[in-house]
């Protein structure tokens, strides 16, 4: 695994040289991952402090740089929580660095793409970035960095602090990189869209390079609890991680290290489980063997006795905010929701969230529009391999009197503390069987209440024509039996029609 | 012989047809006016229901009946379109225009109210006929015309601009077409004493030309093949008004024979309506028998043929005919049929001068 050789090569050489896998493959996808990374860096740091986010998104253009090719500039503004000044360096001059290793749902896992988006724009334009913070304290910082590839440090070009006058709290970055707008154009406005679907709370604007508006706007105030920080569970370590947690612990014997780094693992579970693998409880942890580490992966997995790992970590976006989300972007005539109960793979917990949208603008394409999620981030690429994909191709529709050719759309979401993507460009979820089945539940139970929907819709189109077929012929009888009568008005034929009509209306209330 | 006193009967009838259209109406305006979706009650056509009644020698329906609902909402459609058949019917009768079934199909289209076919249509206007008790030609709706009648009888127009002109049917020699100005004329005179309904041109006229009328003072009707409705209600009109037996000269097969038995009782199809069968007209030839007697040049009786004798044996219409029956096995035993032109062989006046005479003495009897 790449990790594995942080400590031989710099991390940041290791991505310079392997930045296929960070998303960062061709110009265009350049500019979708960098804004990409940068937006959900800002939506974690306001997220984190339960702040409403403010997150405005533009990119200008500075010159030609290829036949293809462009220079950009990118500059991303939020309201999060800011960051610390002496942390502002490596956050975004030190890849690796940050605090996403403990175990919580958040947008990004490796710490990597904020920094990737920079090392990337440093690559291609050799011009520093600039970044501006301030937690809303006294000081505003200002960082001029670049980053030193080989040795993975930030290299500090300016740094300036200013008087917050205002109490401005959140973070600037601004940097130049290379990359084609108009190709990335499409996918990036998709991006909006689908981050404004599932975090409806935020405000977005983005102003491209030709100077256009988008605006998101905030559609719901309420905002789903942040996820809690979780150690982790037994049942999903590895032997990277244990080492990773031997070289930190404060801890000098096996019975504390278990006790206070895993989940689920309190003094009894601790004096079983050290049983259960012939494990000393005195011995220090700093002392195994390699052997012995990978001998503890292996009985951390095939212990029994570990409680299934509690969800407080995860925040899904709950029935309510998806709801809203998916009625602000595509205003569609019905829609519906389910959030499943939280359930494991591999000792990693998650949940999943589906909804289905029909009508309103919801495109018709002739195939069902899938829009899918991981910790609220749209996921743009790979669509056919995501497993969401093949549970949906999978499914009977007819069944629940859904057509492919109706204006559909189908919003799955899964939040976990370890999303199984299956590339680390994060673009589709892999085919886990845990996973399968509680997506395919969930679009079930959806798809139940669209059947409702449908043949109520149905119901209420027969009603229509019912009264469209009595409105249009009752009055003709009268005209032409009046006619025939050689009277000299119609006969009153209101009664009639209400009559119909009311008796439309009851069958077709709620 | 002249009939002064039943002048008005045509008159009368138009006025009768014009009442049961507005009644009609009225029935609807009512129910309406009241509140009440408007609903009308029809005997069915229904092949269960079609009746042969041994009386009247015709087709009756029987006493199922089918309701009609402006409630329903798969009668709303038709209902307004009998509704709007009978406010046309009413406008046509009202201003004496005639027009046909396809007329009414297109008529429609002017009112938006559109028939899916012309099949939708000519339903619609059979139900009114149904419901009323009247046939089309009555609505002034007629098929398109192919039949005429010559002979010594003078006739009175009632149509409109020809009021009181009177033509005598002798005046053109390929006969007057029996269309919608005659079939509303009153009888003026006759000096005719017969009727005899010929179902081919070719040989109406030849007896046009050996003066049939004259010889055996007759008027002389074609029916060019099944007679229309308008012509079976002109022959009954010559029959009950007249009081002038018929006689009917078919070719000597299965089909010959039907055309016949249709003037005489009537179809299936018109089993709503009275008045438009002559049960006292006679089947003068060609028999299976006269096939045989005048030793006539044949054909042989093909499958189809074979097959309409087994449906006509069992049909209600020919069970109590004796000669029918007797007719019927005859062209089965012989298997051979033979057209009114074969008696050309013994010279083109010979059906006039020896067949005709014999057959009308030999059918009079009967």
């Amino acid at each position: 695994m790449a990790q594995t050789t942080f400590e031989e090569i710099s991390a940041a050489d290791f991505f310079y040289r392997n930045r296929d896998i960070a998303g960062f493959t061709n110009p265009s996808r350049a500019i979708f991952a960098a804004v990409r990374e940068l937006v959900e860096n800002s939506l974690d740091a306001a997220e984190s402090a339960k702040i409403l986010p403010d997150i405005y998104v533009r990119l200008s253009y500075e010159g030609e740089a290829s036949q293809e090719t462009q220079i950009y500039k990118l500059r991303v503004e939020d309201n999060g929580i800011g960051i610390q000044p002496k942390h502002v360096p490596s956050a975004f001059g030190q890849v690796l660095f940050g605090s996403k290793y403990k175990l919580k749902q958040q947008r990004g896992t490796f710490g990597l793409g904020g920094k990737m988006a920079i090392l990337y724009g440093q690559i291609t334009t050799h011009q520093p970035a600039y970044i501006t913070s301030s937690t809303g304290l006294a000081k505003i910082y200002s960082y001029k960095l670049m980053i030193d590839i080989q040795k993975n440090r930030p290299l500090i070009l300016d740094r300036r602090v200013l008087i917050n006058k205002r109490q401005w709290r959140g973070t600037v970055v601004e940097f130049t990189l290379e990359g084609d707008y108009f190709r990335a154009m499409p996918k990036l406005l998709d991006y909006f869209k689908q981050t404004a679907m599932v975090n409806p709370y935020a405000n977005l604007t983005f102003v491209d390079p030709k100077g256009r508006l988008y605006k998101f706007a905030r559609g719901i105030k309420d905002m789903p609890d942040p996820p809690k920080e979780t150690r982790p569970h037994p049942y999903g370590v590895d032997v990277e991680l244990l080492q990773r947690l031997i070289q930190i612990t404060p801890y000098n014997n096996m019975h504390e290290f278990l006790r206070n780094h895993f989940h689920r693992i309190g003094d009894i579970t601790a004096q079983k489980f050290l049983d259960f693998s012939a494990l000393s409880p005195s011995k220090n942890p700093k002392r195994l063997s390699h052997e012995e580490i990978v001998r503890l992966m292996h009985n951390l997995k095939k212990f029994k006795d570990f409680l299934p790992p509690d969800a407080s970590c995860l925040s899904p976006l709950g029935e309510d905010l998806l709801k809203a989300g998916i009625i602000k972007e595509l205003k569609p005539e019905f829609a519906v929701v389910h959030q499943r109960k939280p359930a494991t793979y591999a000792g990693h917990p998650f949940i999943v969230e589906v909804g289905i949208a029909y009508g309103g603008e919801v495109p018709k394409r002739g195939t069902f529009v899938i829009y899918r999620f991981a910790n609220r981030i749209p996921l743009l690429y790979d669509e056919a391999s995501d497993i969401s994909v093949r549970v949906i191709t999978a499914m009977n529709w007819r069944r629940y009197r859904v057509q492919p050719d109706m204006p559909i759309a189908i919003l799955v979401h899964i939040c976990s503390t370890k999303v199984p993507y299956k590339t680390v460009g994060k673009e589709f979820i892999s085919d886990r069987p845990e996973v399968r089945k509680e997506i395919a539940n969930g679009l079930r139970e959806v798809a139940r209440q669209v059947q409702h929907f449908m043949s109520k819709r149905e119901h209420v189109d027969r009603e229509r024509k019912r009264l469209g077929v009595f409105s249009k012929y009752l009055p003709r009888i009268a005209q032409f039996s009046t006619k025939l009568a050689g009277k000299d008005k119609p006969p009153d034929i209101e009664r009639l029609l209400k009559s119909v009509k009311q008796f439309g209306d009851e069958e077709t209330e709620e | 012989m002249a009939m002064k006193k039943r002048k008005s009967s045509i008159l009368e009838r138009k006025k009768e047809v014009l009442e049961s259209l507005e009644k009609f109406g009225s029935d609807i305006y009512g129910q309406m006016d009241s509140g009440q979706f408007p609903s009308i009650s029809m005997p069915s056509r229904s092949t269960e229901n079609i009746n042969y009644d041994a009386d009247l020698r015709q087709f009756i329906l029987g006493d199922r009946t089918v309701k009609r609902s402006a409630r329903n909402i798969r009668h709303v459609k038709p209902f307004t379109q009998l509704t709007w058949a009978a406010m046309f019917s009413n406008e046509l009768a009202s201003q004496r225009k005639t027009s046909t079934l396809r007329d009414v199909y297109y008529s429609a289209q002017a009112y938006e109210m559109t028939f899916t076919d012309q099949q939708e249509s000519n339903n619609i206007i059979t139900d009114l006929e149904t419901v009323l008790g009247y046939s089309r030609e009555d609505f002034n709706i007629f098929p398109e015309e192919r039949s005429a009648v010559f002979g010594n009888l003078v006739i009175e127009y009632t149509v409109p601009g020809y009021e009181g002109r009177t033509m005598d049917l002798t005046s053109h020699p390929d006969g007057v077409m029996i269309g919608p100005a005659l079939t509303s004329s009153e009888f003026v005179k006759t000096t005719a004493d017969k009727v005899i309904a010929i179902e081919k041109g070719g040989l109406f006229t030849r007896f046009v030309e050996e003066n049939v009328h004259k010889k055996y003072n007759a008027l002389l009707v074609l029916t060019a093949g099944q007679a229309p409705r308008a012509t079976r209600q002109f022959i009954r009109r010559l029959n009950q008004e007249l009081k002038l037996p018929v006689y009917i000269f078919t070719d000597g097969d299965p089909w010959g024979m039907h055309i016949a038995m249709v003037i005489i009782s009537g179809s299936a199809n018109a089993a709503h309506l009275r008045e438009l069968t002559t049960p006292d007209a006679k089947w003068s030839g060609v028999w299976a028998t006269d096939i045989v007697n005048y030793k006539l040049p044949t054909d042989p009786l093909d499958e189809m043929d074979m097959k309409r004798l087994y449906e006509l044996q069992k049909d209600p219409r020919y069970q109590e005919d004796k000669l029918m029956q007797r007719e019927i096995k005859t062209f089965m035993k012989n298997k051979r049929k033979a057209e009114q032109e074969a008696f050309s062989r013994y010279g083109l006046t010979y059906i006039v001068d020896e067949y005709l005479p014999a057959k009308l003495e030999e059918t009079k009897r009967k």
